[in-house]
């Protein structure tokens, strides 16, 4: 019987042993606050999925088009302030009918193999991506292109049928491949997929299937050196694991969230040393959405009610501690195309009950909203998403303290999309966007894009927004845009077709041995300059040694 | 009923299971606070006097929700080994019973089930449907039939020779009354110890479940999704880990004791010493 | 049987609502339906169920597994050449190399060890030893097992840095000798063995156990300790033998569990596993890849099953005497 106690406290003891003695990094590394750069080292960063495709074109996961993005060019990319910036191309020129765009290639760019890049492989791009053979789900914006042409090897020009605003933005997301490896290949099934030959900073060293993707320095980079010579990401699925590896000094970068960026790392003086911390706006929001083919949503008032119901600063504080920003527009905070004149919809549940009152919803003696004798409930739906589930929780909470019951439930992606949004069958859904950095936005926004499968299952239709869309779509003057843009914001607030909850943060932990990060993060990010990375000598790892 | 209480395997068991039922029946009353009350400015604080095992994400109290998490976790054992059991059973006695072409269709379909790994059967199912707790319940319960039916079957066989069985045929008794009043009743042993075994495992697999994003959703408690919630800071949020990681310990070794004991206490050969 | 299983696991994905072309990725307002619809005909996912059934069949007639549907388009079987002489590799070529190595060591270590531990139990009957061995083995196998692995990885490769964390290899892998490298990827494998056979060891050990237990009170081990044999000889040659024999039948049972990983032990080690190959396949709804696994999990059943009957068949001389006569 003696037995019996031991076993039963010895899990206990256990385990708190096992958390709590930490003599783990014995040594105190002293940071200096200027380093001079060096190349060389090697970086090494957590994915949670590995990448299936380095052909971003074919490819849709986000692996793939992280590493792809290291080995490709672009004819432009954004720079830190989001401007537009030559990255093949060294100048581009738009007609005075604004239909002709004119890139004028660097000179003597060349493929990591030494083969010269030239304006022949542009048009090869273009002819691939817009080819009806080629699986890639992101043809239509080039499709718009009526004509290409190359009049020389350095010059690339395309005419559209009507002016396309967002075309610039088009040609920083093309990666540009190579036509004289890939003009016989099947692009769909090519070998090419695993091992790429690119331009940009980096090229493919290693790549061992289900564990890790080791890149190089291109010596015959277009855009000049990297300083950091190896990039190396593992593959980890599981983010404690990769937690765990961070601490334990087998990788230097990781995205965290909000608890371990507010709450586990100021806990830790031995991680603070050795370990940064990195917060930047990401471009895309989270937001509650609604079926505004049926009732009750249809009615904008209930829709409107709901806004004000909600109260989006608790959400922030509850599910992001604090590290994500209220919206009033679909557009980035801190950009030109955030209408700034608008505030989202304050936290006034008296309002909300006024308006769902003039929509016909009085309380019974229950305190529970009523219509027509019919009680006011509905059901969220949402994706396995931590932060999305836990805000569906608070909503639902705030929701109900007016009188209105709401059920969460929880799905799986696939099943998610075609059982529930396909088919429209759904009444409000917790999601997300993620959007480019053009602020066209007719995919989502225009009553045209209704159809099933396209992004506008909330049903929304409004003839002035469409008008502005299209408007939007057509004018280059970026002023113009700008007006356009900003009344389309407006519109869609009144309108509160979603209710927007927030724009989180992109939270980064990155081991010091890093250094050359820019704080606080630029408007592109912080990782717009990851090629000036570099890590001194001194605090390099030791690559040959076996842990 | 002595025998039990010599049995220091069973006793244990017996006395973990009846401590968490006992909770688990009276959390309503025991709880301090309502297990889905959000306290923003509570989240993640450590045992204290006024959270004894601390809050969550949200700012619940864990312990208010480790008490209706149990109600969870034994409410899908229950069910599950309920579904299993009964399927187990029916299955088994016909064809233990009948034998013939009955028989081999039925292990036919036993080793098919077999042959898919219980779990990815398990996985695939709950992705597709929403995972909610009847469908784990039942999905638990659609894929671990297969032990039962094997058992019922195999006592079934031994025990249609004996003379009892053998004597109500003679009487003219009818198929389904041999099968209800004496073949079944002396087959349970091995049914009873192995659905105490399956309701343990089932708790595992919700746990298991959870922690893939496929167990018992938000906002209800389960044991399982406080472990997982918890389970990226085990060294900082120690309390999301530890208490909910003994609980299924405790419990799953509880019904372990409990159907291990009972398996020595009950069986014929100890039952004549 | 075969067409039995491939029949139901092809219907069971039929319920599944969704296809490959829904993933998370292709809900980027930059893509475009047509693309997804050009996809779901190029696979035949439009086509009437039967008709995939039957397509699928005649494929895996010639053993043509296919290519997995997700972009990267890798055989499901073997590895592929292509006409540069590029050779990508199968998926399931890569996975089921590893799961068979995790699975086979753990069935390695759970017999050797709960043999011992099992018969060491029924030896000192009720005495502390084999109250703690038992208690032991019940905590084992109780243990949520990714709680017990987050647990472990963080003593043995945080806070004492002795282990590695995950994956199967460290990254200067490459460079190091051939001895080193095995006993690196022994290293990286101790921690997720051992995580995946510790129910199993714990359900072994006690069977061991009990199948001991009632062996040696059997008369013919009362008639070797009357004849005056040493007690060690009783226990490990003649109880021994006679309690290992149903373990041969958990064995052959085990078979088909062998391709089968642990997708939590795999997530959370980083291993690229059965395990994490079919889990991801269902999610992504890639047909050919979970119709392969399938498969090949029911061919190894019926091996695995044949082969348990055979084993048990040669072991058990009773059985072998009657086949003689």
């Amino acid at each position: 019987m003696v037995n019996n106690k031991i076993i039963f406290f010895l899990p206990i003891i256990s385990f708190f042993l096992l958390i709590s003695c930490s003599k783990e990094s014995d040594q105190i590394i002293d940071y200096k606050d200027n380093y001079l750069t060096e190349e060389g080292g090697e970086i090494i960063n957590a994915m949670i999925g590995e990448p299936s495709n380095l052909v971003a074109m074919i490819a849709g996961d986000s692996a793939s088009s992280a590493i792809a993005a290291n080995i490709f060019n672009t004819l432009i990319k954004y720079d830190e302030n989001l401007n537009h910036a030559p990255e093949l191309a060294s100048q581009w020129i738009i007609s005075d009918d604004q239909k002709t765009i004119t890139f004028k290639l660097k000179e003597n760019l060349f493929w990591a193999d030494g083969t010269p890049l030239t304006s022949d492989d542009v048009l090869f791009t273009w002819r691939l991506v817009t080819d009806p053979n080629t699986r890639t789900p992101y043809a239509s914006d080039y499709l718009l292109v009526k004509d290409a042409q190359t009049p020389n090897k350095q010059t690339f020009t395309v005419t559209y049928e009507q002016n396309y605003a967002p075309a610039l933005d088009t040609w920083a997301s093309l990666q540009i491949l190579p036509k004289h490896v890939l003009k016989d290949e099947d692009i769909n099934n090519t070998f090419f997929s695993r091992k790429p030959t690119g331009s940009g900073y980096y090229q493919l060293d290693q790549w061992i299937n289900g564990q890790q993707v080791t890149l190089k320095r291109n010596k015959n980079s277009t855009q000049g050196q990297a300083l950091i010579e190896k990039l190396t990401s593992r593959i980890i699925p599981d983010t404690s694991s990769q937690f765990l590896e961070l601490i334990a000094d087998n990788i230097d970068l990781m995205n965290i969230n909000p608890i371990q960026y507010q709450r586990v790392f100021p806990s830790r003086e031995d991680l603070k040393q050795k370990i940064g911390l990195y917060k930047e706006l990401g471009n895309g929001y989270t937001y509650l959405g609604f079926n505004l083919k049926q009732a009750p949503f249809n009615d904008p008032k209930v829709r409107q009610a709901m806004n004000y119901a909600i109260n989006k600063e608790e959400i922030i504080k509850g599910v992001l501690l604090g590290l994500g920003e209220a919206i009033a527009s679909p557009y980035k905070p801190g950009t030109r195309w955030n209408n700034e004149s608008l505030s989202p919809y304050p936290y006034d549940p008296s309002k909300a009950l006024a308006l769902l009152k003039e929509a016909g919803y009085e309380r019974n003696p229950a305190g529970i909203l009523v219509k027509d004798g019919k009680p006011f409930e509905f059901e969220i739906l949402t994706n396995q998403n931590k932060q999305r589930e836990m805000t569906a929780v608070l909503v639902q909470r705030r929701l109900k303290e007016i009188g209105i019951d709401v059920k969460i439930r929880v799905l799986e992606w696939a099943s998610f999309i075609n059982r529930f949004i396909k088919t429209g069958d759904f009444k409000a859904v917790v999601l997300g966007w993620s959007l480019s950095l053009d602020p066209d936005q007719f995919n989502i926004w225009h009553s045209s894009q209704q159809g099933p499968g396209q992004f506008n299952f909330v049903g929304y239709e409004n003839p002035r927004v469409d008008e502005l869309l299209e408007l939007g779509r057509r004018e280059l003057d970026n002023d113009k845009r700008e007006e356009i843009y900003h009344e389309f914001s407006k519109l869609l607030l009144e309108d509160s077709p979603i209710v927007y909850l927030y724009a989180g943060y992109g939270l980064s932990a990155i081991n010091k041995r890093v250094q050359g990060i820019k704080k606080p993060a630029p408007p592109a990010g912080i990782y717009q300059n990851s090629y000036e990375w570099f890590i001194p000598q001194s605090l390099r790892r030791n690559e040959l040694a076996v842990q | 009923m002595m025998i039990f209480f010599r049995n220091p395997l069973a006793l244990s068991g017996l006395i973990i299971i009846i401590t968490i039922l006992f909770l688990a029946i009276f959390a309503p009353l025991i709880a301090p606070y309502d297990p889905n009350y959000i306290d923003i400015d509570s989240i993640l604080v450590a045992p204290n006097t006024n959270h004894i095992m601390g809050t969550d994400g949200l700012g619940r109290d864990v312990f208010s929700r480790m008490l209706f998490g149990a109600q969870i976790s034994l409410l899908v054992g229950f069910v599950a080994v309920g579904i299993a059991t009964l399927i187990g059973i029916i299955l088994g006695s016909v064809a233990g019973f009948y034998r013939g072409w009955v028989d081999s269709l039925i292990m036919r379909l036993v080793d098919i089930m077999l042959s898919i790994p219980t779990f990815f059967l398990i996985l695939a199912v709950i992705a597709f449907l929403t995972p909610s707790i009847w469908n784990i319940m039942i999905v638990i319960g659609l894929t671990s039939w297969m032990g039962v039916t094997r058992l019922v079957r195999a006592e079934f066989f031994s025990l249609r020779q004996r003379e009892f069985v053998l004597a109500a045929e003679t009487m003219g008794a009818s198929d389904f009354k041999i099968i209800f009043s004496h073949l079944l009743p002396n087959s349970l042993t091995p049914v009873i110890v192995s659905s105490v075994l399956g309701i343990a495992s089932a708790v595992l697999v919700e746990s298991g479940l959870s922690f893939l994003g496929l167990g018992v959703q938000a906002p209800t408690a389960s044991w399982g999704n406080i472990l997982t919630d918890g389970k990226e800071y085990i060294q900082f949020a120690w309390w999301l880990s530890l208490f909910p990681g003994l609980a299924i310990l405790f419990t799953v070794l509880g019904y372990n004791l409990l159907g291990e004991g009972l398996r020595d206490i009950l069986d014929p050969k100890n039952i004549n010493k | 049987m075969l067409i039995g299983i491939s029949l139901i696991s092809f219907f069971i994905m039929q319920l599944a609502p969704g296809d490959i072309t829904s993933n998370e990725a292709a809900f980027n307002p930059k893509a475009s339906e047509e693309s997804r619809q050009k996809l779901r005909e190029l696979y035949n996912l439009d086509k009437p169920v039967i008709v995939q059934y039957g397509l699928w069949l005649k494929r895996i007639s010639q053993l043509d597994f296919g290519n997995s549907f997700s972009s990267h388009q890798r055989p499901v079987l073997w590895q592929t050449k292509d006409k540069n002489g590029n050779i990508t590799k199968g998926l399931i070529q890569e996975a089921l190399p590893i799961t068979l190595l995790i699975n086979l060591l753990g069935i390695f270590i759970i017999f050797s060890i709960s043999i011992v531990l099992g018969t060491l139990a029924s030896v000192r009957q009720n005495t502390w030893v084999d109250r703690s061995i038992t208690l032991f083995v019940f905590v084992g196998f109780a243990i949520p097992g990714f709680w017990l692995a987050l647990l472990l990885m963080y003593w043995t490769g945080v806070v004492n840095q002795w282990l590695p964390i995950s994956g199967l290899h460290s990254p200067g892998y490459l460079g190091l000798s051939e001895f080193d490298q095995i006993l690196d990827l022994l290293k990286h494998l101790i921690l997720p063995v051992l995580i995946s056979c510790l129910s199993g060891l714990a359900g072994i050990s006690l069977y061991v156990r009990n199948g001991m237990l009632e062996v040696l009170n059997q008369d013919f081990i009362t008639t070797a300790r009357a004849k005056g044999i040493n007690e060690k000889k009783v226990v490990f040659v003649h109880a021994l033998k006679n309690a290992i024999l149903p373990l041969i039948t958990i064995v052959g049972l085990s078979i088909p569990g062998l391709i089968g990983g642990s997708v939590i032990a795999e997530s959370i080690f980083a291993i690229p596993g059965m395990g994490k190959l079919f889990y991801d396949a269902v999610l992504m709804r890639d047909f050919p890849v979970i119709m392969g696994i399938l498969t090949i999990g029911s061919f190894l059943t019926l091996i695995g099953n044949l082969l348990a009957d055979l084993g048990y068949a040669w072991a058990d001389p009773r059985v072998r005497k009657g086949l003689v006569r």
